[in-house]
């Protein structure tokens, strides 16, 4: 017996986009090589990307918000596009979306507006598969920490990651995984201080 | 022999235009200005829709600015799954990340906004009697339904897919939707816990238009609804004339997040 074959090993940058096909039974790794960096995250069937990533198929499945080893992705049609096989850190966000250069605005002022934003990131990478903003739907929020308190209040929070904590995922189908190393400097996501991962696809 | 009734064209004819006046319960009303039992101080000129959708059903309708949509639960028992689109540029659309992120908050109610993607309010929840809604399980599949072994039957899914095709939109301009009328609470641990009732009847929830919107209607049984009969009953939709929202309207100034989704659509309608 060999070990697994490596395929891709590539580091993203702070606030940088990045995307990949991973072919059914290949494994993807990401890890947080500096510690609590959010990293926003889609996934699109190959074979048909009218399939895509649903957040909310995916919740309402395992009946829970939070995304922990042994969670199933979801696609919007409710086949299974990638499992999560293990990760070291308790439990990863699907329902805080993307930050976008609007949305910012309504968070903590018109003065963010210019500032970079993980739609920006996914429009940029989506834009090389012929994909636009009409693709975009509620994405995964890796190493990001959204609460819910009992009476709702929501909000996200300093995160429960670490310096080389990470997240492997199993693809149960070929997929694009499309990626947003989140830029936001705003709010506690990224520590106030957006770092690099990196990304690892073996077979 | 005897000729069947619709053997011939003037014979189905005959036998189509015998069917007209037939009421049943799930159907608009044509004209809208001669709908009944409507809300106080609501008169039948200002009515722009009304249609009561069959379990099972969907509807779909573009609405003006400051127009007031409301919703009745007329059995207590229904789920109605919705998308929002900006009528003017479909592109934009609801987008309840940002609707709860926003707001800071995971449970809609009285005063709660429903939130495009690019930063303004498309709707506000003005009036509300219900115990709560859900935003984060998404519209009934085939899947789920079989699950509750309800093989085959309407799903939210697939209502969506029929309504968005009627305004020239596609699989891809499906994102993900609130479910009205079925509260879902979220657990320390994450998990959802779902009331599906059924509720008193009568439950009513009215939304006041702030963008020119087409909102997409499906009433689907809940995809966490364990029952296996597929219960799920109509839902009235009734839409009148109202004034846009006013400066000093207290919903637009309850949050300054909120207030700027405001003043980002108002600055988006300076034409």
């Amino acid at each position: 017996m060999t070990g697994p074959t490596l395929v891709r090993d590539e580091i993203v940058p702070a606030r940088a986009p990045w995307s990949c096909v991973v072919r059914r039974g290949q494994r993807l790794r990401i890890i947080d090589l500096e510690g609590n960096q959010a990293v926003d995250f889609l996934l699109y069937s190959l074979g048909d990307d009218t399939e895509r990533y649903s957040a909310q198929d995916t919740i309402a499945a395992q009946r829970n918000i939070f995304l922990r080893t042994g969670s199933v992705l979801l696609s919007s049609q409710g086949a299974p596009m990638m499992t999560i096989t293990d990760t070291s850190v308790a439990y990863h966000d699907t329902i805080g979306g993307a930050c976008s250069c609007e949305s910012n605005t309504l968070r903590y002022g018109f003065h963010t507006k210019a500032l970079h934003a993980c739609v920006e990131n996914f429009l940029f990478a989506n834009a090389a598969y012929g994909r636009d903003k009409r693709d975009l739907v509620s994405n995964v929020n890796w190493f990001m920490n959204v609460p819910v308190e009992a009476d709702g209040t929501l909000g996200i929070v300093d995160g429960i990651s670490a310096p080389g904590l990470f997240v492997e995922l199993r693809a149960e189908m070929d997929v694009v995984v499309v990626v947003s190393n989140c830029p936001q400097i705003n709010n506690p996501c990224n520590g106030f201080n957006p770092t690099p991962v990196r990304m690892i696809v073996t077979e | 022999m005897k000729k069947a009734a619709t053997a011939d064209p003037a014979g189905a004819r005959a036998h189509a235009r015998a069917m007209s006046g037939t009421l049943v319960e799930a159907m608009p009303t044509i004209p809208a200005a001669s709908a009944r039992d409507l809300p106080e101080g609501v008169d039948g000129a200002s009515v722009l829709w009304d249609e009561t959708i069959a379990g099972g059903g969907y509807s779909s309708r573009r609405l003006s600015r400051g127009a007031r949509l409301q919703l009745s639960d007329l059995r207590g028992d229904a789920c109605v799954s919705m998308m929002v689109f900006n009528a003017e540029q479909p592109v934009e659309r609801l987008n309840v990340a940002d609707t709860l992120k926003v707001q800071w908050n995971a449970y809609l109610g009285p005063g709660r906004l429903i939130l495009s993607d690019m930063g303004r309010v498309m709707l506000a929840i003005i009036e509300d009697s219900t115990s709560g809604h859900d935003a984060f399980c998404g519209p009934s599949n085939a899947r789920s339904l079989a699950a509750s072994s309800n093989h085959g039957l309407a799903n939210g899914r697939d209502r969506f897919v029929a309504a968005v095709a009627k305004h020239g939109l596609s699989a891809r301009d499906i994102h993900p939707c609130i479910n009205w009328f079925k509260p879902v609470t979220i657990g320390e641990d994450g998990s959802t816990r779902l009331d599906v009732g059924p509720f008193a009847p009568g439950r009513r929830l009215t939304l006041r238009v702030e963008m020119e919107v087409i909102v997409v209607l499906a009433n689907c049984p809940h995809p966490l609804d364990p029952r296996s009969d597929y219960s799920v009953t109509p839902v009235r939709a009734t839409a009148w004339r109202g004034p846009p929202t006013p400066p000093d309207d207290p919903i637009r100034n309850a949050t300054p997040e909120g207030l700027r989704a405001y003043l980002n659509l108002e600055d988006y309608y300076r034409r």
